[in-house]
């Protein structure tokens, strides 16, 4: 068995609807049990007080904006490499969360840098990076909209996000390249010492586990639904084409 | 409720702003994805009729 198989929008559907439960119900648990623990049931912090508890928003939704648009290049790299149709559904779905994603670790970083930094926004090399990661998310949906004709909608999409990725990757990294900006190291990394202390670890880590998981059930769901209203217009261009032959013969 | 001292508008509106966007995005996927299978339905039981 391969993985093209599921380039197959049938054997893709099949699947995704088979799967979809699982996620959704893992991304439920994952989120109520990671958000209700960090509020309630872990203390402040000694130096941010319960602004920490911003904490387990801010972190997963910055991870899955950046991850969001990677995955974006990845479907996108398969659509130009292969012109699977599905791949670049999968990438036309992924936009809007990946929008909602940038959204909130925006807002959440603002509502916490202005008790911790006394500013909502700074010119800051991570920050700014993410402005313009968030503006070519927008742009990315609004080509797809512009375009009517779904393939070079799918080639124009995938160039632009060739170009993202850019800021894609200074969003992630630049709190390494530049040390003058107002933004802290990350909060988690592999090497353990990085990491923040396990009181608030452990209840970030579900949270993000949460986060992935509703990434993944919505963008598969919103993969099924691109693919539903292909397959309608699709259907609907035929009629058009059948009503025009009989027109004509009559 | 915990006691979140003097911080308490920051951390309670960077939930409500975060839970708000989170329940936007999955209602209106689920809505738009329930509209354009009821659609499809629609075409093909119309293109079926019509052969």
């Amino acid at each position: 068995m391969s993985l093209w198989e599921y380039a197959n929008p049938v054997k893709f559907l099949r699947l995704s609807e088979r799967v979809q439960p699982w996620l959704w119900a893992g991304a439920a648990i994952c989120l109520g049990v990671g958000l209700v623990w960090g509020f309630f049931f872990t203390p402040d912090d000694f130096r941010q007080g319960s602004t920490v508890k911003i904490i387990y928003l801010h972190v997963p939704s910055a991870l899955m904006a950046i991850n969001a648009w990677f995955m974006m290049l990845v479907a996108s790299l398969i659509w130009i490499v292969r012109r699977h149709h599905v791949s670049a559904l999968a990438a036309k779905a992924a936009a809007p969360v990946g929008i909602v994603m940038t959204l909130i670790a925006l807002f959440t970083g603002a509502i916490w840098g202005q008790p911790m930094w006394g500013t909502w926004w700074a010119w800051d090399p991570r920050l700014t990076s993410f402005l313009i990661l968030f503006l070519f998310y927008l742009g990315y949906v609004a080509l797809w909209e512009a375009i009517e004709d779904p393939d070079t909608a799918a080639d124009l999409t995938a160039i632009l996000c060739l170009v993202g990725t850019v800021f894609a990757v200074l969003s992630r990294y630049a709190v390494l390249f530049w040390n003058q900006g107002l933004h802290q190291g990350a909060s988690l990394s592999l090497d353990k010492e990085e990491n923040v202390a396990d009181v608030f670890y452990f209840p970030l880590l579900v949270c993000i586990g949460g986060f992935v998981l509703l990434f993944l059930a919505l963008v598969l769901y919103r993969t099924g639904t691109e693919i539903r209203l292909r397959r309608t217009r699709a259907l609907m261009a035929r009629e058009t084409r059948s009503a025009t032959l009989r027109a004509e013969e009559a | 409720m915990p006691d979140l001292g003097k911080y308490a508008d920051a951390v309670l509106s960077a939930y409500a702003v975060s839970i708000l966007l989170l329940v936007g995005i999955v209602v209106l996927t689920l809505w738009r994805g329930r509209q354009a299978r009821a659609e499809m339905d629609a075409v093909e039981r119309r293109s079926g009729r019509n052969g």
